[in-house]
C-alpha cells in the first residue's frame, strides 16, 4: 500500500545530529532533555488551559447557558485571566498541617500526569519513550497520583481532606483493575504492549472496528473506568463540592491548587489520548482495507490533526458523562466495580482470547 | 439462574436509562440557538420582558389623558407597606352635585415589593404592573411617583 506519513524520527535525529556537532556528547543529552522537557510543559500549560475553556463552554451548552463571553471574545482569555489570578494568590497552610508531605503532595500528582504522558505518541516518531512494555508503565505511573492524593488528604489536618482523600483512594484502587483489563483485552488482541506498534498494528482498521464486540465492549468499560480513574464526575465524590468542600485539595490555595487543577485535566487529557491511541487508531488515519482512493484522501489529513481530532472527540464524551450523570454514592461506585466492570471484564478478555484463537477478525 | 439472568437484565436496562439521560443533554447541546442566556447589556434595545414580570406599579392613559382611577383608596388599605398613598379632593359636578375624585396617586417604588395585591384589589382596573426594570437613580426622591398624569380626568363611563 502506498503509505507515507511523515516520520518526525527524521527531525528529532537531525537535531541530535546538530547537536553533537557543537556540544561534547553530555552537554547534549543535557540540551535535549531540556528541550523536551521544555515542550511538554508548554503543551501541557496551554493544553490544560484550553481544556478548562473547553469544559466551561461545553458544560454551558449542556446546561443551555453560553459560558464565559466576556473575557476576550467569546471568553477566550478567561482561563488565562483565571490562572494569572491563582499564580497572585496567597499560599495559606493549616497550622498543624504535616509541612513535608503537605508541600510535596501536589508535585507527586504532577509528576504522575507527566510520567504518564510521555510515552503517548503524538504522531509518527514523535514520541519521547518508546517502551517495548508502553502500556504496562502507563498502567504503572498513572496510579502514582493516588499517592499524592492521599498525602494530600492526610497531610492536610483537615476532616474533609482525609475522608475525600480516602475515597478517592479506594476508587482510583477499584478502577485500576477495569483500566489494566480493558487495556490488557487490546493488548491481547494487538499482540503487543508498545504504542507504537499498537499504532502501527492499525493501519488497515482501527481495533475498534476490527475487534467488533469484545473490543466495542472494552471501549465502553474503558471509558466508564478512565472517568472513575481521573475522579471526574459522575465519580467526583473524592472531591465531591456538596459534601466535602473540595475533598483532598479543600486547604490548598493558589500555586499548589493549579497543580492539582492541571493534574486533573492533564489525566482526562491522558485517558482520552490512550482510549484514542488503542482503541481508535492513535495518529493513524481513517483506513478501510480496500478502498485505496479513500486511504488515500484520509492521508492527506496530517496525523496529528488526526491524533488531537480523536482526543477531543473522547474527551468531549467525557464531559458529556460529567454533565448528565449524577454522583454515584461510595457504596455504589464499589458495586459498579466489583459487581459489574470486573466481571464483564474478565468474560471479555477471554471473548477476546477466543477470537484472536479463531481468527474471527477483520 | 434467575438471578442471573436478572444480573444481565439490570446491566441492559441501565445502560438504557444512561443513554436516555445522555440523549436529553445531547438534545440542549446541539440546539445552541434555544439557550436561555441573554447577554442583557448588549440586547437592551431588542429585550422583551414576559408577560407576567412585575417591574413598577403604573396607572395606563389613554390619547385623552383619561385615567379609570376613582380615588376609592382600596390599593392603599391592601398595600401592606404603606407604599401607596391616595390624595382625594372634592368637586362640584356640572350637576350641582360634590363629588370626591383622585387628586394625587403617591406611589413610593423603593418601599414596594411588587406583591401585586393592589393591582387584584383595585375595582376598576385602573393600576397595572408595567415590564420596565431599570430603577436605579441617584437620588431617593426620585423613587416617590405620582401615577396620575397632571390635568388628567377620570374616564367616561367608569361606575363608581
Amino acid at each position: 500500500m502506498a503509505f507515507n506519513i511523515y516520520d518526525f524520527t527524521t527531525l528529532t535525529h537531525n537535531i541530535h545530529v546538530g547537536l553533537a556537532e557543537s556540544f561534547s556528547p553530555f552537554m547534549a543529552t543535557t540540551i535535549e532533555w531540556v528541550i523536551v522537557g521544555v515542550v511538554y510543559l508548554l503543551f501541557i500549560a496551554v493544553f490544560g488551559l484550553f481544556l478548562v475553556y473547553a469544559e466551561r463552554k461545553v458544560c454551558a451548552a449542556f446546561q443551555q447557558r453560553l459560558g464565559p463571553m466576556r473575557v476576550g471574545p467569546w471568553g477566550l482569555l478567561q482561563t488565562i485571566a483565571d490562572f494569572i489570578k491563582l499564580l497572585m494568590k496567597e499560599l495559606i497552610m493549616p497550622r498543624k498541617a504535616d509541612y513535608f508531605l503537605y508541600n510535596l503532595a501536589p508535585f507527586l500528582v504532577i509528576i504522575a500526569s507527566f510520567l504518564a504522558i510521555a510515552v503517548l505518541p503524538f504522531a509518527k516518531g514523535l514520541q519521547s519513550m518508546d517502551f517495548d512494555i508502553g502500556v504496562f508503565y502507563l498502567t504503572a505511573v498513572s496510579s502514582v497520583g493516588v499517592i499524592g492524593i492521599l498525602l494530600a488528604g492526610w497531610s492536610s489536618n483537615n476532616k474533609y481532606s482525609l475522608i475525600g482523600a480516602m475515597r478517592s483512594g479506594a476508587q482510583i484502587l477499584s478502577y485500576e483493575l477495569s483500566v489494566s483489563l480493558s487495556l490488557m483485552t487490546m493488548v491481547v488482541f494487538a499482540g503487543s504492549m508498545q504504542f507504537s506498534t499498537i499504532v502501527e498494528g492499525q493501519r488497515d482498521a482501527w481495533f475498534i472496528f476490527s475487534g467488533h464486540i469484545p473490543a466495542i465492549i472494552a471501549f465502553i468499560v474503558f471509558l466508564i473506568a478512565g472517568t472513575a480513574e481521573t475522579n471526574r464526575g459522575p465519580f467526583d465524590l473524592a472531591e465531591a463540592e456538596s459534601e466535602l468542600v473540595a475533598g483532598f485539595h479543600t486547604e490548598y490555595s493558589g500555586i499548589k491548587f493549579a497543580m492539582f487543577f492541571l493534574a486533573e485535566y492533564i489525566n482526562l487529557f491522558i485517558i482520552s489520548a490512550v482510549a484514542a491511541t488503542v482503541f481508535l487508531g492513535g495518529w493513524m488515519p481513517l483506513h478501510f482495507g480496500n478502498l485505496e482512493s479513500f486511504n488515500h484522501v484520509m492521508d492527506f489529513i496530517p496525523p496529528i490533526v488526526w491524533f488531537f481530532g480523536k482526543v477531543l472527540f473522547v474527551i468531549f464524551i467525557i464531559m458529556w458523562f460529567k454533565w448528565t450523570f449524577p454522583r454515584l454514592r461510595v457504596d455504589q461506585i464499589l458495586t459498579l466495580e466489583w459487581k459489574y466492570l470486573l466481571p464483564i471484564n474478565l468474560v471479555n478478555i477471554l471473548l477476546m482470547a477466543l477470537v484472536v484463537l479463531t481468527k474471527f477478525h477483520f | 439462574m434467575k438471578s442471573f439472568i436478572e444480573y444481565i437484565v439490570s446491566i441492559f436496562k441501565g445502560l438504557w436509562t444512561l443513554l436516555t439521560g445522555m440523549k436529553v443533554t445531547a438534545k440542549y447541546f446541539f440546539t445552541p440557538w434555544k439557550h436561555l442566556t441573554h447577554q442583557y447589556p448588549e440586547n437592551r434595545d431588542t429585550l422583551v420582558m414576559f408577560e407576567r414580570f412585575r417591574g413598577e406599579v403604573i396607572m395606563p392613559h389613554s390619547e385623552n389623558n383619561e385615567h379609570k382611577c376613582t380615588g376609592c383608596g382600596i390599593c392603599e388599605i391592601n398595600c401592606p407597606n404603606g407604599s401607596i398613598e391616595i390624595i382625594s379632593k372634592s368637586i362640584v359636578t356640572p350637576e350641582g352635585k360634590k363629588k370626591r375624585i383622585i387628586d394625587q396617586h403617591i406611589y413610593h417604588l423603593g418601599m414596594c415589593t411588587l406583591c401585586n395585591l393592589c393591582v387584584k384589589a383595585c375595582p376598576t382596573g385602573a393600576i397595572v404592573m408595567g415590564q420596565k426594570f431599570e430603577h436605579a437613580v441617584w437620588d431617593r426622591a426620585k423613587l416617590t411617583k405620582v401615577l396620575n398624569q397632571p390635568g388628567s380626568v377620570i374616564a367616561a363611563g367608569v361606575k363608581e
